[in-house]
């Protein structure tokens, strides 16, 4: 009887299933046995009421306002902030380089494509941290004091302190700036659709990319420009012996940046490459037989179906440059992990509410950049019928 | 100019746009690599004594020399220094016996390395036993690098095939435990990862025990390489025709002998160049240790950048700590791409 039911695949199933859970559990129940009585001697105390206490923590660059009175909660603002930014904008910059370069790769010109190849070769064999350093250490401390910055128009500065931009005393002129790019969209949309019918109807072809872009980019850069004209500034200028006035782009944001940059386009670049190459050459050949150039047939015709290929590895991409934004604590860039698993954890040594916090905001933010890739992975999916 | 290298030098020129790229190349050339040159090589010192040998405008070699001792043992006992080697010599035996291609039983070989391999390292350099005791605080440098990644493998490397299997498998709760740790591991930044197994362990392991810096630091490492490695073994089991599958069970093999003998031998050596891949990955991150206060070869030649008489030397000290990470990953790739293009023949066979 015994026998039988040891030999019986349902049963062994769904026992070794319940052994699997239950060691889990007795092992888990061990863990939280052993921190409740480690923190109980050690005199941490529990629960997440310190968020709402104050901080007494300053940080150097916050998008919110910040000061040593405001709560852990507002500090923890102020960390995911900062790494949303530099993630943000690192996606963009990164993915822009890294399509120069992948594209780069498979020029004609040899001499190009041997360049762009060499600098792939180099970034990917290369830890990012050293990166991270080489820009902070040895390229951004190293930049001259504020007496010899580099400056730009005498309005932008660049020295060992940070990146200094002037900012407008008031923003209420610049609501024009949005306002003019969504009459832009809406104006290049509209062409688009003119032209295209133009085309279909006489055969005249229309530059509708570049009027576009020019819209949509031309028509904000004028509200800009007329907004800034019409604001007075906040132009930072040397004081004694720093600056003072506009806007601090600290030292440690411009380094993690400029490495993630650097170090990410270089994988990006191989997955552009990769999803070039992926397109069959008889692609490359029907765009010349209906008369396309070169450029336009890698417009028109390559990338779009490239996308489809790039999507994929280009998420895993973006969900590491997102992880790898940690890497800012190394020197001190105040991103999540250095302004709440380093210096909220020290002032309140409650590590496993602050582990978990910290953990659960990077897999949310991991889930919402997977989920956008996902939607716009199933909006240029190949439709099959 | 005639042949094909006039034909190569005449397409740089082909049209205007050619020309100009060209020119542009040339020009990046020129302005990027040239002075680079000129500091590392030309203008370099290479021997003498102290900073005081060393030309302003070059390189300063000499300060790698002085201090390569460092670099690569960290502050281990000089008198000690062969337990390293040797743990080296070792191990590049036991690669070079996996590599060549004509050794017999390679499958007995690696499981007795696997298994014997790691207990005499450790021994070599912690000491114990008839050696001498070294602190693990006293590794560093290219030392502390190697071993954590040859450890954090050997760690990451069978957890990561039981999990793998775990996600490919009937059962449901198995299959979603696997899912669920190999997502959140992957989910989250290596450096909080480090952070969490630093500051977790001592707390959830019985009071007083003193788990040692290196171990933290491995366990946190290997726990995410081990979930990367698993996506990376799953690549190889699903490209496995389900064929393979169904002949062992039509033998009347259980699921491990199934898995054992037929699955796992296919799978693994479809999955050896994504393997290396995350090898590499691994390498890479081991500089990650710096945040928990060890020093491998980034952090031992970051932090003797504090000391006085060698101050203001940081491309120095970078470029020799890239040059050691840059040959150890181009060199893993270069043998990975050679696997993965010795596995598309074997398969077209």
């Amino acid at each position: 009887m015994i026998a039988r039911l040891f030999y019986d695949r349902k049963i062994r199933d769904a026992a070794s299933q319940a052994l699997a859970v239950l060691a889990l559990v007795g092992l888990g129940w061990y863990f939280v046995a052993n921190a409740a009585e480690n923190m109980t001697k050690a005199g941490i105390a529990s629960g997440f009421d310190f968020l709402f206490r104050n901080s007494g923590i300053e940080v150097p660059m916050h998008l919110v306002s910040h000061t040593a009175n405001d709560s852990f909660l507002n500090l923890l603002l102020v960390g995911v902030l900062n790494t949303v930014l530099v993630s943000a904008l690192g996606i963009v910059a990164a993915t822009a380089l890294g399509f120069v370069i992948g594209i780069a790769r498979l020029s004609a010109n040899w001499l190009l494509a041997a360049i762009a190849g060499a600098y792939v070769e180099f970034v990917r064999n290369i830890p990012l941290l050293l990166f991270v350093f080489f820009w902070y250490f040895g390229i951004i401390r190293a930049l001259p004091g504020p007496r010899q910055s580099f400056s730009l128009f005498d309005a932008l500065f660049l020295n060992s302190r940070g990146a200094y931009v002037p900012v407008p005393q008031d923003w209420a002129a610049f609501v024009a700036v949005p306002g003019a790019l969504a009459v832009g969209a809406l104006a290049a949309w509209a062409l688009g659709r003119w032209a295209s019918a133009r085309q279909a109807r006489t055969g005249a072809t229309f530059p509708t990319l570049s009027v576009g872009v020019g819209l949509i980019l031309g028509l904000p850069t004028l509200a800009l420009v007329w907004a800034g004209a019409t604001t007075p500034w906040d132009v930072p200028a040397l004081r004694g012996i720093n600056f003072r006035g506009g806007f601090v782009l600290i030292p440690e944001f411009v380094a993690i940046f400029a490495a993630l940059v650097t170090y990410t386009a270089g994988f990006i670049a191989e997955i552009v490459r990769g999803g070039i190459l992926a397109i069959g050459k008889g692609q490359w050949e029907a765009a010349a037989a209906l008369g396309l150039t070169r450029a336009q047939a890698l417009r028109l015709v390559v990338v779009p179906q490239a996308l489809r290929v790039m999507t994929p590895p280009m998420t895993s991409q973006y969900l590491n440059l997102l992880k790898n934004s940690s890497f800012g604590a190394a020197i001190a860039y105040p991103e999540i992990v250095s302004v709440f698993m380093g210096s909220a954890l020290t002032a309140t040594g409650q590590a496993i509410e602050i582990i978990a916090i910290t953990l659960g905001i990077y897999l949310s933010l991991s889930l919402a950049v997977s989920a956008f890739m996902n939607w716009y992975n199933a909006k240029i999916a190949l439709v099959t019928r | 100019m005639s042949g094909p290298i006039g034909a190569a030098l005449r397409r740089l020129v082909a049209t205007p746009t050619a020309a100009a790229t060209t020119l542009l190349c040339l020009a990046l050339l020129w302005w990027g690599l040239v002075p680079i040159v000129d500091w590392a090589i030309v203008k370099a010192t290479w021997s003498g004594e102290g900073r005081e040998a060393c030309r302003q405008d070059g390189a300063c070699w000499v300060f790698i020399r002085a201090r390569l001792g460092q670099f690569l043992y960290g502050m281990y006992p000089e008198a000690e220094r062969w337990r390293p080697d040797l743990a080296a010599l070792l191990l590049a035996l036991a690669v070079a016996a996996l590599a060549w291609p004509h050794t017999l039983d390679k499958g007995k070989i690696a499981l007795g390395v696997l298994l014997l391999y790691p207990p005499v390292a450790l021994w070599l350099l912690a000491g114990g036993f008839g050696l001498t005791v070294v602190e693990t605080r006293d590794w560093g440098g290219v030392l502390l690098t190697s071993f954590m990644a040859v450890f954090g493998g050997l760690i990451a490397f069978p957890l990561g095939i039981l999990l793998a299997l775990g996600r490919q498998s009937k059962l449901p709760v198995i299959r979603l435990l696997s899912v669920v740790f190999i997502e959140f591991w992957r989910g989250v930044p290596i450096i909080a990862v480090i952070f969490l197994a630093s500051l977790l362990l001592p707390l959830i392991l019985p009071g007083g025990l003193n788990v040692d810096k290196v171990v933290r630091a491995l366990v946190g490492l290997a726990l995410v390489i081990a979930a990367y490695m698993a996506e990376a073994i799953r690549g190889g089991l699903q490209a496995l025709p389900k064929g393979q599958y169904e002949a062992g069970e039509a033998l009347g093999l259980g699921y491990w002998q199934k898995t054992a003998l037929i699955v796992l031998p296919q799978a693994l050596r479809i999955s050896v160049p994504a393997l290396v891949n995350e090898f590499i990955a691994l390498v890479k991150n081991t500089t990650l240790v710096l945040i928990v206060s060890l020093f491998d070869v980034l952090g031992i030649v970051h932090a003797a950048l504090a000391d006085p008489k060698w101050v203001g030397l940081t491309m120095e000290a970078y470029a020799f700590a890239g040059a050691v990470f840059w040959f150890a990953c181009f060199g893993l790739s270069m043998w990975s791409q050679r696997l993965e293009a010795r596995l598309a023949r074997e398969r077209r066979h």
